[in-house]
């Protein structure tokens, strides 16, 4: 009898639960952005800075990978979807259905484990890391210690700027492959001769930066395109952002979070950019700004 | 005098063996807890987490894993129960058992990140549920009920065959004699069993990652009325549990603390299983002592 | 008088509430089955429909599948066809799961021994509560333990970068210790006391006992802990994924990276698009995982069967 009783009840609440769960979707004061990990800090910033404005306003953000978002947001199941890439570059994405809200910019740098006495590489010796052609740092004028290649997963963003204008083109050797930076970081800070790739907003100091082509990784190289593997950082609505989505990415893009946190958080503000390029790669000056 | 001294040698490593696993576990806990707690404060235990700056605590995540396993569990145990009394006291040897029990026993081996994955489709976009608790809740039954079930059977099935006989020779029915008879006295391994989920339930991430969602909204802890989205009741709100912090934090953390966070909630995680773990036991051992009347 | 007797009749006839509550019972008990058994289907389908479309109106063979070596599902090769062989990933995987059962195995058996026969004070007051936290630590954690403490250690001694199927086989072999424990745990206590009592009498000492007629009797159960463990070792995704460097090669050795069919998936399921192509043949991954646990099963099933004593 107990045991029924048991049932019933689990049954009522769980019934309950989801005719609440009914009565919350009217209320409309709650988006989801899903998508993107290297966007995510900083969405998530933004959306715990702009609840503390607009009270009883969420913002739930979730990570999962460009391709979760683009998928997501072709769906229409989720408010935003947020992407490292440009949709039209995702196969299995139409990307004339989504609207680009480019956000910010991020830059990436080839980084080495700190033991590595290598500052510089040019870019065809970075191919050739990648590409398995070079193997001991004793090639590239460091000392006698075989390079260990830490890549990103397959489809990450990160690694998908990185082929881009890093690799042109050429496949890069089968490797260890991370799908997440906090990881990577991890095992190049602590494994001897390691190199791979991330974000400048992930770098610290227990990894060193390489310049590349005797270009430093620094916010003013990429405003120009002197740095080139850089990439911005995309949000999708699915049609024209309407609502609470319009108001928040607007948000985002006030001077307000563009002077701050995206400064503040390592991604480079979208108005700083002296340059723009369209998804063929081709770049032009941008005027007005300054 | 030869199987004397196997008996002596076999007791001998058996020991060892013992010791062993005692020492690979002191050793795993004193590893996560000298390096996690001293991170541990009372504030970090109730203050909200932080995105990109230091400082942060674990409180929301904490309360929702505790939330979400109550919710799952009250979902999982009727439902194991109610199995595991069907294969071990109704069932009888046939074909159609068999698939039963090998359908089971392959749900218990799906990868927990498959497992998530269907929750994300099922749940979350199919039945528009959302990232939520609920959500997260229902997948985790499903990751949970096989080996709940299968532990609650081999409970069950421990009980000794003549306490059935003497139910049934007082002329009780079948059901009357599992819930009377047989349930109280498998009551210590079913709560064991019960552990040993409840700490898989509090320790898993890659289910929840696309279920229960990565975002820890700030509650309002002061309304208590579930339907409201900042109550911390509600189990519609997107919940990161402690787990899938410490997940999270280590892969795309960008604080400056985010190592010792990572330590600091390893730390809380395994002291609260270990909590958990003890409680349990008690309320086993209690609960059989009232119900038997011994 | 008439009347009454068909009274009686009807109270005889009549189900009593005993019975209407067995039946009652049964029918809830039985749904619940059922329930499990619709949400194994629903995911077996579910997989199978993602996992097959591989296959379907693709250039990509199962045999391709099974024994080509490359991945990379967003390329193709010479002559047209994606690549998408899962090789690699297939020996990481049983590497990974047959290595560390092996070295689990007597571990549990003895651990269950111990608390069982041996020691069950002991065992009941320290070791069950240690068997039930290695349990409840999470694989994250025991992921970032593994990624501190084991990588840096194999490193150390064997050379290589430490990440490797080694360094999964040490960690899987912590995470399913407790799971096959404890099932042979219960294995063990299922023997009926008086066969132990039997060959005790007989002038057996205990280890006699144990090794020739309680073992025995609990070998069915015990393959079954290990299959658990086999299954819990072949499906762990974070932790190993953290510690066997994710390569998609043919393992050379014990220490150079490997991958496996779960840490693929993992980290490649966020970065694909639902439908597309690199995304069905993580999916086509998922059915083989799917698969080989249920091969696994089976063919504990019938060594349980031949070995079971009559």
């Amino acid at each position: 009898m107990a045991k029924r009783k048991m049932v019933l009840g689990v049954l009522t609440m769980v019934v309950l639960a989801l005719g609440l769960g009914a009565c919350k979707r009217n209320d409309g004061q709650s988006i989801t952005i899903v998508g993107s990990s290297a966007l995510q800090p900083l969405v998530e910033a933004a959306g715990e800075q702009y609840s503390n404005d607009n009270l009883g306003v969420f913002i739930n953000v979730q990570g999962g990978g460009s391709g979760t978002g683009l998928s997501q947001i072709q769906e229409g199941a989720v408010g935003i979807g947020t992407s490292d890439l440009f949709a039209s570059e995702k196969t299995g994405i139409k990307a004339s259905k989504l609207v680009d809200h480019r956000v910010a910019v991020v830059g990436v740098t080839p980084v080495v484990n700190k033991k590595v006495n290598v500052k510089n590489l040019s870019i065809s010796q970075l191919r050739q890391i990648f590409t398995g052609e070079i193997t001991n740092w004793r090639q590239v004028g460091g000392k006698n210690l075989p390079i260990v290649i830490v890549n990103r997963a397959q489809g990450s963003g990160t690694r998908a700027t990185f082929e881009r204008w890093v690799m042109a083109g050429q496949p890069a050797i089968a490797a260890q492959e991370q799908d997440s930076t906090g990881m990577v970081r991890q095992i190049v800070a602590s494994t001897p001769g390691a190199i791979s790739y991330m974000a400048f907003s992930y770098v610290d100091k227990s990894i060193k930066p390489l310049a590349v082509d005797h270009v430093a990784p620094t916010a003013a190289n990429v405003h120009t395109n002197r740095w080139k593997i850089w990439a911005y950082e995309h949000m999708y609505t699915h049609g024209p952002a309407r609502g609470l989505n319009k108001r928040f990415i607007d948000y985002v893009l006030s001077n307000n979070i563009q002077n701050t946190l995206v400064k503040q958080m390592g991604y480079i503000p979208v108005r700083d950019m002296r340059v723009e390029r369209d998804v063929n790669g081709k770049v032009t000056a941008v005027r007005g700004n300054e | 005098m030869t199987a004397k001294r196997a008996d002596k040698i076999a007791t001998i490593i058996l020991d060892v063996i013992a010791g062993v696993i005692v020492l690979i576990l002191a050793s795993l806990l004193g590893y996560i807890l000298v390096r996690g707690l001293p991170e541990v404060s009372w504030h970090f235990l109730t203050s909200p987490s932080k995105a990109f700056s230091s400082g942060g605590g674990i409180g929301i995540q904490l309360f929702n894993s505790f939330y979400l396993l109550l919710l799952s569990m009250l979902i999982s145990l009727p439902l194991a129960m109610g199995a595991g009394i069907y294969l071990a006291e109704y069932s009888k040897p046939s074909f159609a058992t068999d698939f039963v029990r090998t359908a089971i026993e392959i749900l218990s081996s799906l990868p927990s990140v498959v497992v998530g994955l269907f929750g994300f489709l099922v749940f979350v976009l199919q039945f528009q549920i959302g990232f939520s608790i609920l959500s997260g809740a229902l997948t985790l039954t499903v990751f949970n009920l096989p080996l709940l079930t299968r532990n609650i059977e081999d409970a069950l099935r421990q009980v000794d065959f003549a306490q059935r006989e003497a139910g049934l020779a007082l002329g009780l029915s079948r059901w009357e004699t599992v819930l009377r008879i047989v349930i109280p006295e498998a009551l210590p391994g079913i709560i064991s069993g019960v552990v040993l989920s409840a700490g898989r339930v509090f320790g898993e991430a890659a289910a929840l990652i696309y279920t229960a969602g990565q975002s820890a909204p700030a509650l309002n802890f002061a309304d208590w009325n579930p339907a409201s989205i900042s109550s911390p009741l509600s189990p519609m709100r997107p919940a990161e549990t402690l787990a899938v912090h410490i997940w999270k934090i280590n892969s795309e953390g960008i604080q400056p603390d985010a190592s010792a966070v990572s330590a600091g909630a390893s730390a809380v995680l395994i002291l609260a299983v270990l909590l958990f773990n003890f409680a349990a036991r008690f309320l086993g051992n209690k609960l059989h002592k009232k119900i038997t009347a011994g | 008088m008439q009347n009454q007797n068909d009274d009686i009749r009807a109270a005889l006839l009549r189900k009593s509430r005993s019975s209407k509550l067995e039946r009652r019972g049964k029918f809830i008990s039985w749904l619940c089955i059922a329930i499990i058994v619709v949400v194994v289907f629903a995911i077996f389908g579910f997989v199978a429909y993602r996992g097959l479309s591989t296959f379907f109106g693709t250039k990509v063979t199962l045999w391709n599948f099974l024994s080509k070596t490359a991945w990379a599902p967003g390329t193709t090769d010479a002559s047209g066809v994606p690549k998408v062989g899962a090789l690699p990933m297939i020996v990481g995987s049983f590497g990974v799961t047959l290595l560390s059962a092996l070295l689990a195995t007597p571990f549990a058996i003895g651990a269950a021994i111990f608390m069982t026969e041996i020691s069950p004070r002991w065992g009941g007051k320290i070791l069950q509560p240690v068997i039930d936290l290695l349990v409840g630590i999470p694989s994250v954690v025991y992921g970032f333990i593994g990624l501190s403490v084991v990588v840096p250690l194999i490193r150390h001694v064997f050379g290589g970068t430490g990440f490797g199927i080694l360094a999964g086989t040490f960690v899987l072999f912590v995470m399913i210790l407790p799971t096959v424990t404890s099932m042979t745990v219960s294995a063990l206590r299922a023997v009926p006391r008086n066969y132990r009592q039997a060959s005790l009498a007989l002038g057996a000492t205990r280890w006699q006992t144990i090794y020739k007629v309680v073992l025995r009797a609990a070998t069915p159960g015990i393959l079954t802990g290990i299959v658990f463990g086999m299954a819990r070792a072949f499906g762990e995704a974070l932790a190993v994924q953290m510690v066997i460097g994710n390569a998609a090669l043919l393992p050379q050795n014990l220490i150079s990276p490997a991958s496996t069919l779960t840490s693929v998936l993992t980290s490649g399921i966020g970065n694909t698009v639902m439908g597309s192509l690199e995304n069905n043949a993580l999916w086509s991954l998922a059915l083989l995982l799917l698969l080989m646990s249920l091969a696994f099963n089976l063919i504990t099933r019938w060594i349980g069967k031949r070995g079971a004593m009559k």
